[in-house]
């Protein structure tokens, strides 16, 4: 059972109201602006709650189980919260041969993040390791945030980091 | 490393004639390419004329299947009852491969264009573009390149003073590899999990919304415009080999080589060409195994990739597959066993999990080659991977089960003294114990 805690601030409203509707207008049913309706959601609070789930469902006329159901399924919405940024490094084998493992490494370690999926103590970086950023011929590619980062090395890694507060 | 580049003289440069000219990418420096001249001939033509055109061309699928796309398009219903729906596969996510990228992030209108061609010629309203999650740059200038095209009226209720309706959405992905499969994509469109449909139906009958649909690849469709300014004799003149396979297509050069990046040549070019001359292989190595088409398609040995053909028909004689283009390259430092089972978690990651034959068979690959990483592995373990493979392949309802057998099995018959060496101890284990 998902739980209401009497403190959630509503995603849908004023403007971001106006968004949803200009984006439900692109599809034939309101169940395809689900994945969109998510992304609104984690731009605004950062992750997808049980609230945040329940908040979409009512909108789109779908039950909050099915929201869940979706999503679980894609891996770019956090399903609890996160760092302020978020790092993911790409490890598929293209990038491993070229020593992105190395670089996962110097992020774990600046970070203070410790292990893949955690948050370091001051809030600041969580990092994953994602597979394959489909920019296989820039290794290592980093995407902190939206911002995707080309030809990352192991000694950028302290000045990259630097830049996000 | 990255744009620009100057072409090889070796490259036919057609789709990426403007990498790296970041003026290509806005709707005026478009036009002053020649840009959006396919479009407007396109819509002077009836749809029947536009597809037999490409028909005619020898176009095939860049996204990896290689169907010859005129065909696709003419599976489409004649007679309109219900709307029809173009989708633009833009979720480029298998390893290796990072063309589409780039095509979005030079060339948005290139897209575009030809977007609104296969729309008009299949009888579409809409297309949806529907571009992988983690692609920031690509999404921020595609919707730039789509706000600029509708203020020019390119597209919206009057297509280029033409009086047809055509509209154009992006459509935002999330995380999921499965979702560049065509019908896993349609039901990530219609706000579902990214799980594969079974066929039939096929799209073209029931496609997404229950509606006909057509779902073509980036490269695909970014190679039409070309086909109707410079004709379908042009189109199939370049071809080294088989003349089944026409066009150029770009090759994305990874892994272990000195200049990575996308390569454009001919179809049925040399892929030793590719590799030796165009991204070079770094100092002092040797090559020792290529995978042509992405992570998906069997490995090939240095004596297979040095004979191979870049098309269609050459990659298969070779044993292998052209797949979507994305080459990479393994030297001689590379340790096979390791990124081979590299490339297992991958897709043991992005199963689905819907067929038990990908979800436990991804999955106990993995464990099988962790445990040979491990020195904990024996010799009965090969003979395992490959019967594991056979149950994976031809069974389930997508090929994402298939992509993880094929890389394991070919590995394996090439490079089985690297796993033995693994399994007697000859050689020290790569992963600690678990």
């Amino acid at each position: 059972m998902m739980k209401e805690t009497g403190t959630y601030e509503p995603v849908f409203t004023d403007d971001r109201r106006a968004k949803l509707d200009e984006i439900i207008a692109r599809y034939p049913t309101k169940r395809a602006a689900l994945l969109p309706a998510l992304w609104l959601v984690q731009e605004t609070h950062g992750w997808v709650s049980d609230e945040a789930m329940i908040e979409v469902a009512q909108t789109l006329f779908l039950t909050a189980a099915y929201v869940k159901g979706v999503v679980t399924f894609y891996t770019m919405y956090h399903q609890h919260p996160v760092g302020r940024h978020f790092i993911q490094v790409c490890t598929t084998s293209p990038c491993s041969l070229c020593g992105a493992e190395r670089v996962m490494e110097a992020l774990l370690e600046h970070t203070g993040c410790g292990d893949l999926g955690a948050t370091s103590p001051d809030g600041r970086f969580t990092v994953v390791e994602v597979e394959c950023l489909g920019a296989c011929g820039f290794v290592t590619p980093v995407l902190i945030d939206d911002d995707f980062i080309e030809g990352v090395t192991v000694e950028q890694v302290p000045e990259l980091l630097g830049r996000y507060e | 490393m990255g744009y620009p580049h100057t072409p090889h003289e070796k490259e036919t440069v057609v789709l990426s004639k403007y990498f790296g000219d970041a003026e290509a990418r806005s709707y005026d420096g478009w036009v002053q390419r020649g840009g959006y001249e396919a479009l407007k001939k396109a819509l002077g033509m009836s749809p029947a004329e536009v597809i037999d055109l490409v028909k005619e061309s020898g176009l095939r699928g860049r996204g990896g299947a290689g169907f010859p796309t005129g065909f696709k398009w003419s599976f489409m219903p004649k007679e309109k009852s219900k709307p029809h729906y173009l989708c633009c596969n833009a979720d480029e996510s298998e390893p290796g491969t990072f063309k589409d990228r780039e095509i979005m992030r030079w060339t948005p209108h290139a897209l575009i264009e030809g977007c609104a061609i296969a729309q008009h010629a299949i009888q579409a309203e809409v297309t949806y573009i529907y571009i992988r999650g983690e692609f920031t740059e690509p999404l921020r200038i595609m919707q730039a390149a789509l706000d600029d095209a509708y203020k020019a009226g390119v597209l919206g209720a009057n297509a280029m003073g033409s009086g047809k309706q055509l509209d154009m959405y992006i459509h935002r992905g999330a995380g999921a590899y499965i979702c560049g499969e065509e019908t896993a994509l349609m039901n990530s469109i219609e706000g579902r999990r990214g799980n594969p449909r079974i066929r039939p139906p096929f799209p073209a009958q029931k496609g997404v919304f229950g509606m006909p649909t057509t779902v073509n690849n980036v490269e695909t469709l970014t190679a039409v415009p070309h086909i109707l300014v410079q004709g379908t004799d042009w189109h199939k003149g370049l071809s080294l080999s088989n003349p089944k396979s026409a066009g150029t297509k770009l090759f994305s050069v990874c892994g272990n080589v000195a200049r990575p990046g996308n390569y454009e040549v001919t179809m049925g070019f040399p892929l030793r060409d590719v590799i030796y001359e165009m991204a070079g292989l770094p100092e002092g190595r040797t090559l020792k195994a290529v995978q042509p088409g992405g992570s998906s398609v069997p490995i090939i040995n240095r004596e297979e990739a040095e004979a191979c053909l870049l098309d269609y028909e050459g990659c298969v004689e070779q044993h292998t597959m052209l797949g979507s283009g994305g080459m990479i390259v393994y030297d001689d430092t590379a340790d096979m066993v390791y990124q081979i089972m590299r490339l297992a978690r991958f897709y043991a990651h992005e199963s689905c999990a819907q067929c038990t034959q990908c979800r436990e068979g991804t999955a106990w690959t993995v464990r099988i080659l962790e445990r040979i990483l491990r020195g904990e592995g024996k010799m009965k373990d090969l003979d395992l991977l490959l019967d594991l493979g056979e149950q994976m392949t031809g069974k389930t309802i997508c090929v994402l089960s298939d992509s993880c057998a094929a890389p394991v099995a070919s590995g394996i018959e090439r490079f089985r003294g690297e796993f033995e060496a693994y399994i007697t101890g000859a050689r020290e284990p790569s992963l600690a114990p678990a």
